[in-house]
């Protein structure tokens, strides 16, 4: 299997390119740190990816909120770079501050253009519908759209770092989640964030969860930020774009996990769940 | 001209001329306000309301926070428009104004503002933000905006007194603040300032050094008398300063190294004598009245013990200490490629007037010393511990409250650490009300460097090359100052000595520094240091103490004009590290620098033809001095030690009997020892640090399902090895009435708590971190002696080398009323150790019912010292300190690794504060299983007391979780040492001691109580 190039843009602040490096390394693709301000002065660099991470961190500081500087820095200078991506088809993951960036840079939730067309998708939806979906999204708009959805302080007002459960909705059609599914003391991501409560107005929530669009949730009790319908992540139509709070990329060995050493050999046997979504992401540019 | 009628407070203009800052140019100062869209949770206004209604009970209304923004700067409408929909605000959550918005009618409006030339992140962020966006430098200013409701602002001033604003480093405004401008510095006239002092009486001279802030003491001005005096000339103002930060406590540890006369006045009870010492320790001589003479405590104790473990000419001498002593941090191997580092600091006095800023800078410093190791060492993981007044202490003029001082030390290492993306993997919190006017802040930092780069040598015409952030007046006197003792009026006369760090600063500058040192095959730089206390004077001194430096000072970029040559050379603004270059390689340099956004300066040349240090202004020479002078002019007079055992008993730990429940049981007291400040949970801090930042870690500070605490970090620091690094602490204050017995107790709680995850045993080594009460009284200097002492003995025992170490004395606080409350002596004990293979390490938390609970270790009846004795009711009681056996102890050390090496046992736990019965309550409801206990099974000495066995911390046991079926394979291998079966788990859910019973899920309760409410 050939291993496809994994661009990694970085910026002053972002502190988890390494961990999203590691991961998409482990996974089998080529991770490349790049610099944002490179990316500024040469875009086109984008165009030699087959995925794409925005790591977590504190990017510039996020002293007036958590991505804004860098989310207004992308939507200036690299957006129709990012657009044209994902029109090819490039799965991008946003981890934390990823997110965080992603939805005010205008890349989550993204266009709705075949939100109508398919949702009445359900959970049987394949990598090829999904494609099929990805093809009515030959036009992404060059102009970055205002941003519908927020991650706003913890209700608890402080930082927070813990390992929660998650769980995958059976009707999601992201590329980097559909179709996982783990016991639930796998079933586990660690999240650490000051700014993760998922907020959305009622229509937008809805249409998000009509269309699949919802790509993981935090386990009952474990929606510590006070999100909206406890969402921790969610795609854009096409699935390929994927924002969470949690860290998959922080779990990609069992000894990552809080209790691993509670675990007998089998129930440690295989890949976790952070593992898993690298490589869905991987098999679907380069086939399984 | 509405804003002609706010009012700004007295403080503000009292800062303002207190830092000769002078008024620029009349102009409009745009200001925007941002807050919460009306449906939208206030979540700022919302937990200070909840706050001060859990402690005072009456509040406000309603309480509405707003972010405040100023701009000076020619901007248009559609800019303003812009930056403050767009760049300020979210759309989905929130509005924002560009105005000041309305006073609540009933109510008041409380701002809170950064003073001029304090450092302000967000203001920073936002400035190149704007320049980025709208492609216009403006200067920016923050600050928070807090509507209370139903609130006069004389109770809206008291409560942001109480929980929003320090006035040493904000101003409090009773009204929107509208600033007219921004003040700025002015450029100023520079003239070479003499200070007179060749014909000062000693009186004089001492008169001098306190009012100048030089904290020298009268032989050191005497030795520098006696050098100008043989140059003929007066000091010029730079060179005495440059002396003074450069034999400051806090750069030479002048007291720890000094010549020390020991004497004993008084033993209590079970203290040994240290005067047999003499002639039979190197170092260590018999003086003509039979006091014991220690020529360089330093050197002949801690460091002796290390360079003795690592003697080639000794049968198995270490060989894994790779730099001791010699660099910011201790270097150790970590595998054929790979070397660790570890520092641990303190950040004392600034912690007391500014917990949040003190604590910062205090993670950031020691972040920086790992960065400037070897020739750069990546910072891998941040520990932590605290030691504090208890909440319901009562509080001296001139101290924060204890609980805010806690809340805001710890905000301050979590917005640093998580900044910086390193993860904060370890520590622990002591509470006495003696630390009321001195909170300790103890910062460890530990990286990873290639072995090949441990070592960086300046060489002769590099450039002196400044990375990071730029110059300011903030952390004037940092150094200088931590060796004055705090008084009520400090934070008054110290102000200017505090400051707040920018992480992303120094984030953007480990970037720039581990990218010059990997870019090529070989690093772009021949040395580098962090600027620490004393800024720029001890950096560039210590790099060029043998070959001298040209210093141009007018190079150094400045946050704001107006600081003086003086100023600019021994300011402490943070982020700044000082690189020796060769004139090759400046040029690359530049250019990473430019790519990671990274002010970097040339301030001149490494090396003068007289090895001196030469200080010019725009070409005009500041100051001149001998490097040699300033190396090794430091007069070092013998101190005077007296060891006065009954006086010290004034430092057993006081009660802290409000912890203690009703009932006699032994399952009551269990319950107060579980929520005892010291031993409950620590999870409120925890949870606020990001340890999982850089993907390593293996074993987090809570463990199990129920995070029970754990007692040792594990790391794996490379991806590709499942080799990892263990880090723990041990702190035994508790034993604070003899430092020797509390030395030896640290040491071996440090080992135990590595041993129980799974260390190598032979691969641990050991930081010191003395907090002392002012060592000018001998008795206090007799109490350093028996710690220094106690490392010796201790690290030969354990056979532990102390790679790294770190003092702070004078911790005493002198009230208005003129008494002295002085710390407990603290010495903390950081320990980092080699794991094998982490997929081998091990957790306390019980795991499997049916499996069997095994004390190691003799029990002894002694309770001086100990948590159960800190509940009081003593009576019967053998208050005599526990004592460790440096034997008994590394030898059980050794045992118990090995026995959870053979993978053997499921679960490993130390039996430390509160004692056996508490660690195996500890480990119950980490893995939520039942267990019965017979206390009678203990191996224990001849009939003591059952609550002396539940209870008694003494060192060196350990209690192992072993199924049934390898009871007797660990029986064997732990052959003589002292151990019993004391339980065993199953799934009843029930604690089990004798007749008495309690659910687990009770115990476990208990011990999370002591984390509520912060």
């Amino acid at each position: 299997m050939k291993s496809p190039k994994a661009l990694v843009i970085t910026a002053p602040g972002i502190n988890c390119d390494l961990e999203l490096s590691q991961a998409f390394a482990a996974a089998g693709a080529h991770p490349e740190s790049v610099l944002l301000s490179r990316l500024i002065r040469q875009p086109t660099l984008v165009d030699k990816f087959t995925l794409i991470g925005l790591p977590g961190g504190f990017s510039y500081g996020d002293d007036i909120a958590a991505g804004r500087i860098m989310a207004a820095l992308m939507r200036k200078e690299i957006y129709p770079a990012l657009a044209a991506a994902i029109e090819r088809g490039t799965p991008i993951i946003c981890p934390c501050n990823g997110f965080q960036i992603a939805v005010q840079a205008g890349l989550l939730p993204g266009p709705a253009a075949c939100s109508a067309a398919s949702s009445s998708m359900n959970e049987s939806m394949s990598i090829n519908t999904r494609m099929s979906c990805n093809q009515q999204l030959e036009e992404w708009p060059r102009i970055a759209a205002a941003p519908m959805v927020a991650l706003a302080t913890n209700i608890g007002e402080r930082f927070h770092d813990a390992w929660t459960g998650v769980e995958i909705p059976a009707n999601t059609r992201c590329v980097w989640t559909h179709g996982l599914s783990f016991d639930q003391d796998c079933a586990m991501l660690p999240c650490a964030h000051g700014e993760g409560r998922f907020m959305t107005d009622s229509n937008t929530l809805e249409t998000l969860e009509k269309n699949g669009q919802i790509a993981l949730r935090y386990a009952a009790h474990d929606n510590f930020n006070g999100s909206m319908n406890a969402v921790a992540g969610i795609c854009d139509a096409s699935g390929l774009v994927f924002g969470l709070m949690p860290h998959p990329e922080r779990f990609t060995r069992w000894t990552q996990h809080p209790w691993w050493t509670r675990m007998s050999t089998t129930q440690r046997a295989g890949d976790t769940l952070g593992l898993s979504m690298f490589k869905r992401a991987v098999e679907s540019v380069v086939g399984p | 001209m509405l804003w002609l009628e706010y009012v700004t407070t007295q403080r503000y203009t009292r800062f303002m001329s207190a830092s000769h800052l002078c008024a620029s140019q009349i102009q409009i100062i745009h200001r925007v306000e941002v807050r919460p869209k009306s449906g939208c949770v206030d979540v700022r206004g919302s937990s200070l309301l909840r706050r001060v209604v859990a402690d005072s009970g009456v509040a406000p209304e309603l309480i509405q926070h707003a972010q405040v923004y100023f701009f000076d700067g020619d901007l248009n409408e559609t800019d303003l428009q812009f930056i403050s929909q767009q760049l300020l605000a979210d759309p989905v959550t929130q509005v924002a104004f560009t105005c000041a918005s309305v006073v609540p009618k009933l109510g008041c409006t409380i701002e809170v503002h950064p003073l001029a030339g304090v450092t302000d992140p967000a203001a920073e962020s936002v400035e190149l933000a704007v320049e980025k966006l709208v492609g216009k430098a403006v200067r920016v200013r923050t600050g928070e905006r807090w509507d209370f409701h139903g609130t006069s602002v004389a109770q809206g001033e008291s409560l942001a007194i109480k929980y929003l604003a320090n006035t040493v480093v904000q101003a409090i405004h009773v009204a929107p603040y509208m600033p007219t401008q921004f003040p700025l510095g002015g450029a100023r006239a520079v003239q070479v300032k003499e200070i007179p002092l060749l014909n000062l009486a000693h009186d004089e001279l001492e008169k001098l050094s306190r009012q100048a802030h030089l904290f020298l003491d009268l032989p050191e001005m005497l030795a520098i008398q006696a050098h100008y005096r043989a140059l003929a000339r007066e000091p010029r103002e730079i060179e005495l300063e440059t002396l003074a930060q450069t034999w400051s406590e806090h750069c030479v540890h002048k007291t720890l190294k000094s010549r020390v006369s020991y004497t004993e006045k008084s033993l209590a009870s079970n203290s040994p004598s240290l005067l047999a010492r003499a002639e039979k320790i190197s170092g260590h001589t018999l003086g003509k009245s039979g006091e014991l003479v220690i020529d360089n405590l330093l050197k002949h104790t801690v460091a002796a013990a290390t360079h003795s473990l690592m003697d080639t000419t000794k049968p198995g001498s270490i060989d894994w200490c790779l730099s001791v002593f010699v660099d910011n941090a201790g270097v150790i191997a970590f595998d054929d490629t790979h070397a660790l580092c570890m520092k641990v600091e303190t950040h004392n006095h600034p912690s007391a007037i500014e917990p949040y800023g003190g604590a910062a800078t205090g993670i950031g410093g020691c972040i920086r010393d790992v960065m400037g190791t070897g020739l750069a060492a990546k910072p891998i993981a941040c520990t932590d511990v605290f030691c504090v007044a208890p909440p319901d202490a009562i509080v001296p003029k001139g101290c924060l409250p204890p609980a805010r001082v806690l809340r805001q030390v710890v905000a301050g290492v979590r917005d640093y650490g998580n900044r910086m993306g390193i993860p904060t993997v370890n520590g622990g919190v002591w509470f006495d009300p003696r630390y009321v006017g001195n909170p300790l802040v103890y910062c460890g930092v530990v990286g990873v460097l290639p072995r090949e780069l441990v070592r960086g040598r300046v060489r002769a015409g590099d450039r002196i090359i400044v990375l990071g952030g730029k110059t300011g007046r903030d952390g004037i006197h940092g150094a200088t100052f931590s060796s004055a003792e705090l008084t009520d009026s400090h934070a008054d006369e110290f102000g200017h000595a505090v400051q707040i760090g920018n992480p992303v600063t120094q984030k953007k500058t480990l970037d720039a520094i581990l990218a010059a040192r990997d870019t090529n095959n070989k690093p772009l730089f021949h040395a580098i240091t962090d600027c620490g206390a004393g800024g720029f004077s001890s950096a560039i001194g210590e790099m060029g103490k043998d070959i001298g430096a040209l210093v141009n000072l007018d190079r150094a970029p400045l946050k704001y004009e107006g600081l003086t040559p003086t100023e600019v050379w021994i300011s402490e603004a943070q982020e700044r590290m000082v690189l020796s270059v060769p004139v090759a390689n400046v040029a690359q340099l530049q250019t990473l620098c430019n790519d990671h956004g990274v002010t970097m300066c040339d301030l001149g040349e490494f090396a003068t033809p007289n090895q001196e240090l030469i200080l010019l202004w725009n070409g005009t020479e500041m100051g001149r001095l001998s490097m040699s002078f300033l190396d090794t002019g430091l007069p070092n007079p013998v101190r005077e030690a007296v060891w006065d055992g009954e006086w010290h008993t004034r430092y057993t730990p006081t009660l802290h009997a409000s912890a203690r429940k009703d009932g006699a049981g032994l399952l009551d007291t269990l319950c107060s020892l579980l929520a005892h400040a010291n031993i409950g949970s620590k999870a409120w801090i925890i949870h606020q640090y990001d340890h999982e930042v850089q993907g390593t870690s293996v074993i987090k500070p809570l463990v199990g399902k129920f995070g029970a605490p754990g007692d040792a970090a594990v790391l794996q620091p490379l991806t590709h090895s499942t080799r990892g690094v263990s880090i723990a602490n041990g702190l035994a204050t508790g034993l604070a009435a003899d430092p020797y017995i509390m030395t030896l107790a640290a040491i071996d709680e440090c080992v135990r708590n590595l041993v129980c995850v799974g260390s190598d045993p032979t691969k641990i080594a050991i930081l010191d971190n003395f907090c002392w009460p002012s060592c000018k009284d001998p008795r206090h200097m007799g109490s350093l002696v028996r710690a220094s002492e106690a490392c010796l003995d201790g690290a030969l025992a354990y056979r532990t080398p102390f790679i790294s170490g770190k003092d702070s004395l004078n911790n005493q606080f002198t009230t208005e009323s003129g008494e002295t409350i002085h710390i407990p002596p603290t010495l903390l004990i950081s320990g980092l150790a080699i794991v094998e293979n982490v997929e081998r390490a091990v957790t306390m938390d019980a795991k499997k019912a049916g499996n069997m609970l095994v004390l190691v270790g003799l029990t002894d009846a002694r309770m001086g010292g100990s948590h159960r004795s800190m509940l009081g009711d003593c009576a019967g009681m053998d208050m005599r300190l526990p004592m460790v056996d440096l034997q008994v102890g590394p030898k059980t050390a050794r045992a118990v690794a090995a026995c959870i090496a053979s993978g053997l046992v499921a679960s490993a736990h130390d039996a430390s504060e509160g004692g056996a019965l508490l660690a195996a309550a500890e480990m119950a409801f980490g893995g939520d299983l039942g267990v019965e206990i017979n206390l009678h099974a203990m191996a224990c000495e001849k009939n003591i007391p059952i609550a002396a066995c539940a209870f008694s911390e003494t060192p060196s046991r350990y209690l192992l979780e072993v199924a049934p079926e390898n009871i007797s394979k660990i029986t064997v291998m732990l052959a003589d040492i002292a151990h019993g079966v004391i339980g065993t788990f199953n799934n009843s859910g029930l604690f089990v001691v004798g007749q008495e019973q309690i659910a687990v899920g009770a115990l476990r309760a208990a011990w999370q109580s002591a984390g509520e409410n912060w």
